[in-house]
């Protein structure tokens, strides 16, 4: 393995989970070094299509990806996560939520994601298929801003991933949907193409999708296995 | 005299001021060329019929008028004392009045948040006692600009009540006339030009503001998705509509420089 300093976009919602398995990564690679451009799936996948240095990619769902591949700037991607929604609430739910239904009702500010990036998609299915009709106050442009205003407090609620409940800890509430009602989101990474350190590339491709280290740390943070 | 100087001046070219003066000038001009150059030309009137852009038009107008009138009303006067040097310590709140102009906008919607929010340290009366929200709402998009554009306003104006000659002032009060006499008709006469390009500078701030109406108030069409929201909303799906929107936001602007410029933004008017 030649030494190499290789940039990884990566979805907002992987923003906790990836320093992770960089730090396991390193301790096989100790040449290696990554770097992480955090962001939504789409403005990743858009900086990528406007000629962005980047050796990796990985986003929060598979159109995203397949709009990269499809331009032919990514390898064949492959699965390394799944993620489910969760509705998040400021510390002491100030609004009283207890499930999505709340949400439709009146006075209640609730965000979401927009729905150009994959959190926002998963959030309307979500509330499709629950048959539950809410007009948010703000659709955001990545799930760690919507996080933040409901940390913040502004927001009585927000529709989230499981992940983002889990790395928010303490500083939020949250409500679990239950599975057969919950839609889930694929993580999708792949080396891009054009990368002038395509070996180091491969490697973290690989050993986020294969070794037990980094599919322990995905567990560790509330993925759930793609396969 | 003229003519020996500008004898001078051609024998002297100053070659060392022409080469980097060029280089910024093409840095400047080729981002708008090349924006007009990758504009969806075919569906552009498509794409601003859009319900969705003409909202964000309608609102980014509206809100960035608001703004700058919020800054007129208390930001002349604001400049005036800060001028006048009426409040003790003037240096001290004259620095203060920067900070929002040095801020990167992010912060000052982090910033606001922090004083406006829910569980703001104003905005927590505000909710509380009267049942008022800013965050999510238009008036805290009108807020964010006024609070990022004010300062444009001020720092100019303040500039202008400083080069009024003072003796006009002194006659008219000598001569009987009060206080608010003086200043509407002297005073505020001889910094028109002042006032004039501080209010383009302020409205123009407004018109682009970003960072800090996406973080305090949100992104909604139609309540609180601006003009440059839309933009940068767009981005996330169709290049071709961010173009788009970005040109009309652009065309405003200019329009308003070009029809303001012969009358009063002339280089010397803006103090």
């Amino acid at each position: 393995m030649p030494t190499a300093t290789i940039t990884v976009s990566a979805a907002a919602s992987l923003t906790n989970v990836f320093p992770a398995i960089a730090d396991a990564f390193r301790n096989k690679y100790p040449q290696v070094t990554v770097k992480f451009n955090f962001g939504g799936s789409s403005a990743l996948v858009t900086q990528l299509k406007a000629g962005a240095p980047v050796d990796v990619l990985a986003t929060a769902s598979e159109p995203t990806m397949w709009s990269a591949y499809n331009a032919g700037l990514t390898s064949i991607p492959l699965l390394i996560a799944k993620n489910t929604m969760a509705i998040a609430m400021p510390s002491g739910n100030p609004a009283r939520i207890t499930g999505l239904p709340d949400l439709a009702k009146p006075g209640i500010l609730v965000g979401v994601c927009d729905t150009s990036v994959p959190c926002g998609v998963a959030a309307r299915d979500l509330l499709k298929l629950n048959n539950v009709t809410v007009t948010p106050v703000t659709r955001e442009l990545d799930v760690r801003s919507l996080l933040g205003k409901v940390v913040s407090g502004d927001l009585d609620a927000g529709i989230v991933y499981t992940t983002d409940v889990k790395a928010a800890g303490r500083s939020i509430t949250s409500v679990a949907i239950p599975p057969n009602l919950n839609v889930t989101t694929t993580y999708p990474i792949a080396a891009v193409l054009t990368s002038p350190n395509s070996t180091a590339a491969w490697a973290f491709v690989r050993y986020v999708r294969f070794s037990l280290s980094a599919q322990g740390l995905l567990r560790a943070f509330g993925f759930t296995k793609p396969w | 005299m003229s003519r020996t100087s500008k004898r001078r001046l051609r024998t002297a070219r100053p070659w060392f001021l022409l080469l980097p003066g060029a280089v910024a000038l093409t840095f400047l001009i080729v981002p708008l060329i090349a924006l007009l150059s990758q504009a969806p030309w075919g569906s552009f009137l498509q794409i601003l019929s859009n319900p969705a852009a003409l909202d964000a038009l309608r609102l980014s107008l509206e809100t960035s008028l608001m703004a700058t009138l919020v800054a007129l009303v208390f930001g002349v006067p604001l400049a005036w004392l800060l001028a006048r040097e009426v409040l003790p310590g003037t240096r001290f709140w004259r620095a203060l009045v920067l900070v929002p102009l040095l801020l990167p906008p992010v912060v000052a919607g982090v910033t606001l948040l922090a004083a406006f929010g829910r569980r703001g340290l104003v905005g927590q009366w505000l909710y509380n006692g009267l049942g008022v929200q800013l965050p999510f709402t238009t008036v805290g998009v009108i807020v964010a600009e006024a609070f990022v554009a004010m300062p444009f306003l001020i720092i100019t104006l303040e500039g202008g009540f400083r080069g009024v000659d003072r003796r006009y002032e002194e006659a008219a009060s000598t001569l009987g006339a009060s206080a608010w006499t003086t200043f509407r008709r002297i005073t505020l006469p001889m910094v028109w030009p002042a006032i004039v390009a501080g209010t383009v500078l302020c409205w123009a701030r407004a018109l682009g503001e970003f960072g800090a109406t996406i973080t305090f108030a949100g992104n909604f069409p139609g309540v609180t998705q601006t003009m440059p929201l839309a933009v940068y909303t767009a981005l996330e799906s169709d290049r071709g509509v961010a173009i788009a929107l970005s040109i009309v936001l652009l065309a405003v602007s200019v329009t308003v420089l070009v029809a303001l410029r012969g009358r009063y933004l002339r280089s010397g008017a803006s103090a």
